[in-house]
């Protein structure tokens, strides 16, 4: 099985990389918007994608074109991301190329779904929220990254 | 040391000018302060805006405390780090970020007791104040990884066929 796990910088990083243990026994590409995170994840495959989480639309298509062309080389059988933006747009694509898909939404959300997240129960798989008030028929809490 | 950290993308002028004015409380402890784009200028310390990933896990295993905005990036090292972390949420209303899911976050985990939380510009002065009087202890520890439940739910979703 090979994987791809996405995640902008930040937060969304840092929790997408506490969920290593999830992906043991399988090939992972990790991809993220700072080249320089290559050092985060030594011994992986890693890949940078243009930031788009300004929402800047020129921004948002390069952003999109490049994901769209790395989950077209890599193949990846499973898409995992903890957000933002290019997370989405790999979910978008992975729903477009019958990849399986899972959306992980950061821990910070605590009153509510993210943007990103809310729009990624019409394309992933699997939703997660990390706040069991959150959770509902489509989107399921099980724990969160931090315990 | 006390490392003040603040993301990379927005300032937070509230919180490095409230730190600027209660200086003179803080003794003669070291400041390493990050923030991006700040139009205040700090009269007391330097202003850093970009830290490398490296350099910044040096200055988090030296900091006595941390103090930042509420990202889940830095709570979470502080957690990691068992470091005291003292938080002030951005608020939308003063163009510090897009909405309000700082306070919501920084309030749930007061909640919980794992952070100290500023919820204004003066009750983090009068905690930085009392800081040489009563330090702050690190409240909540973790180890490297999510919890159990999240892992194994993820393995068995990932290794469906």
């Amino acid at each position: 099985m090979k994987i791809l796990a996405i995640a902008s910088t930040g937060g969304h990083w840092i929790q997408l990389l506490r969920l290593k243990p999830a992906f043991q026994d399988n090939d992972v590409v990790f991809v993220s918007t700072k080249p320089n995170f290559a050092s985060t994840v030594k011994g992986y495959d890693f890949h940078a994608v243009p930031d788009a989480s300004r929402w800047n639309k020129m921004e948002l298509i390069r952003s999109f074109f490049k994901v769209w062309k790395l989950i077209s080389t890599t193949k990846p059988d499973v898409i995992i991301t903890t957000g933002a933006a290019p997370g989405l747009m790999a979910i978008i694509v992975g729903k477009i190329r019958n990849i399986k898909t899972v959306w992980v939404d950061s821990i910070a959300n605590a009153e509510k779904l993210s943007m990103s997240g809310r729009l990624a129960t019409y394309f992933s798989d699997k939703v997660y929220t990390q706040w069991l008030h959150l959770a509902n028929d489509k989107v399921v809490f099980s724990g969160n990254i931090i315990q | 040391m006390i490392f003040v950290t603040t993301g990379t993308q927005i300032p937070f002028d509230r919180l490095i000018r409230a730190i600027d004015e209660v200086h003179p409380y803080l003794g003669d402890v070291e400041l390493i302060v990050q923030v991006a784009e700040s139009v205040y200028k700090a009269e007391n310390f330097k202003i850093q805006e970009f830290i490398a990933p490296k350099e910044f896990d040096d200055y988090f295993d030296r900091a006595e405390l941390i103090i930042s905005h509420a990202g889940m990036g830095t709570i979470i090292s502080a957690f990691v780090k068992n470091k005291p972390i003292l938080v002030m949420p951005r608020l939308a209303k003063y163009g510090e970020h897009r909405n309000d899911h700082q306070l919501a976050t920084a309030t749930r985990f007061d909640e919980l007791g794992y952070i100290n939380v500023a919820y204004t510009e003066e009750e983090l002065k009068e905690k930085l104040k009392s800081l040489q009087r009563t330090p702050l202890k690190p409240l909540f520890n973790i180890d490297d990884y999510a919890s159990k439940e999240l892992i194994s739910s993820l393995q068995s979703f990932i290794n469906l066929k």
